[in-house]
């Protein structure tokens, strides 16, 4: 028996982000719940979210996002031979959003899986590609992260409706060519906590969405800083260096407590969740891809990537811009 | 190794000047956190943690509500930090 060749590392070529057109404001969401535009913009950060039509689906957006990044990867969808989705709220169990998605755009017989990290789904999902990439499994990965959070929120609940929204994000990943300055992925570090299982969760299919926010914050601003630091020693990255610092868009107090403690003071933070809402698994590759569209980024220069959710769980890794 | 009531005040007016942006100079034991000083109870938790790590005591979340005053935490401290 034996292997197949491996690449000497793996580097994301290009990055897409779709967003649904119908915007959400808080004064909108005021009229409805027990709330205002001042908490929610002091409180959690949002000014507004976007939301998918009724009968828009995570394939219909993981699609959207997914087309782009492979569009300004060069590649045609022939060159893609894995997909990978990372959602935790497609509409059914099977079959699951990647093969369909790999079916719309036009890539033949792909390996295709979801995956269900919750908010880490993203850093996973990118983890597990850079791998395949680097094992040899796999030659071009489309890694995407989709959400249609908006179906499982119980829109008279205040202290979620304000929060969680809908979008996608993907990435392009493929070799790093032989004479390159090393990986443009860096090590993924992850892991989990089941005993806060309880802290973020869907009890079942006729159920909404639970977040005991003071818990989540709290080990959130403590827990995760030491998480950020190690990915980027394992990439051989000092926090210094860091060019952008692109943390899950959850909440905009723990987005600004993980980055004073990061050591990454002249790091450009993501703070894309002011017009997007908590996006789940789409969130990181949305803010990313919007701030390298946005020209806020140079080519090559690092990011530290930061995934956390329901799980517990959390993923997080270095990341060379395209 | 028990700290004086005017150490405490000055490391928590540290904490409160990192978390919330509060000068330090304004955190005196009358101040109530939400009232004078419009720290909101997001911030507490950080308050919280961050006077975990430096004073050595345990502020689980259920204390963070008899917590109103400058003084409640420094108090809150001393006790602690007693009976250790």
């Amino acid at each position: 028996m034996r292997l197949a060749e491996g690449r000497a590392g793996a580097r994301i070529l290009a990055l897409g982000g779709y967003q649904p057109t119908r915007v959400v404001t808080n004064d909108e969401l005021a009229a409805a719940v027990q709330t205002s535009d001042e908490w929610i913009r002091s409180r959690v950060g949002i000014a507004s979210r976007r939301i998918a039509g009724p009968d828009e689906t995570v394939a219909d957006m993981a699609t959207a996002a997914g087309g782009k990044a492979l569009a300004a990867s060069g590649l045609s969808p022939a060159d893609i031979d894995l997909v990978i989705v990372a959602t935790c709220t497609p509409e059914a169990p099977i079959p699951n959003t990647a093969a369909t998605v790999a079916t719309r755009l036009g890539i033949v017989a792909p390996g295709a899986y979801d995956l269900n990290a919750a908010c880490a789904g993203f850093c996973y999902a990118l983890g597990t590609a850079s791998d395949a990439v680097r094992a040899g499994t796999s030659e071009h990965v489309l890694v995407i992260g989709a959400e249609k959070l908006s179906q499982w929120v119980d829109w008279t609940d205040r202290s979620t409706c304000i929060i969680f929204a809908d979008g996608a994000g993907a990435a392009v990943v493929g070799p790093v060519s032989d004479d390159a300055d090393g990986p443009g992925i860096g090590p993924v570090v992850w892991g989990s906590d089941g005993n806060m299982a309880d802290k973020i969760y869907i009890k079942d299919r006729q159920s909404f969405i639970f977040q005991e926010g003071q818990a989540v914050f709290r080990w959130a601003t403590t827990a995760l800083h030491p998480v950020a630091r190690e990915a980027c020693a394992q990439a051989g990255v000092d926090p210094g260096e860091l060019a952008a610092f692109v943390p899950h868009q959850a909440n905009l107090r723990i987005i600004e407590a993980i980055a004073r403690k990061i050591g990454a003071p002249q790091a450009k933070v993501a703070t894309d969740i002011v017009h997007s809402g908590n996006t789940s698994s789409a969130s990181i590759p949305l803010a990313l891809s919007a701030m390298i569209e946005r020209g806020e980024l140079g080519s090559g220069a690092p990011v530290l990537l930061l995934g956390f959710g329901a799980g517990i769980s959390y993923a997080a890794q270095v990341v060379k811009v395209p | 190794m028990a700290m004086t009531e005017q150490e405490i005040l000055a490391g928590l007016g540290e904490i409160v000047d990192e978390v919330a942006g509060v000068p330090a100079d304004q955190v005196t034991p009358d101040k109530s956190f939400v009232d004078d000083l419009d720290i909101d109870s997001l911030s507490m938790v950080e308050i919280a943690v961050a006077a975990q790590d430096k004073f050595g005591v345990e502020i689980p979340d259920d204390q963070l509500k008899n917590l109103k005053t400058v003084r409640d935490v420094v108090t809150y401290v001393q006790n602690a930090e007693v009976s250790a």
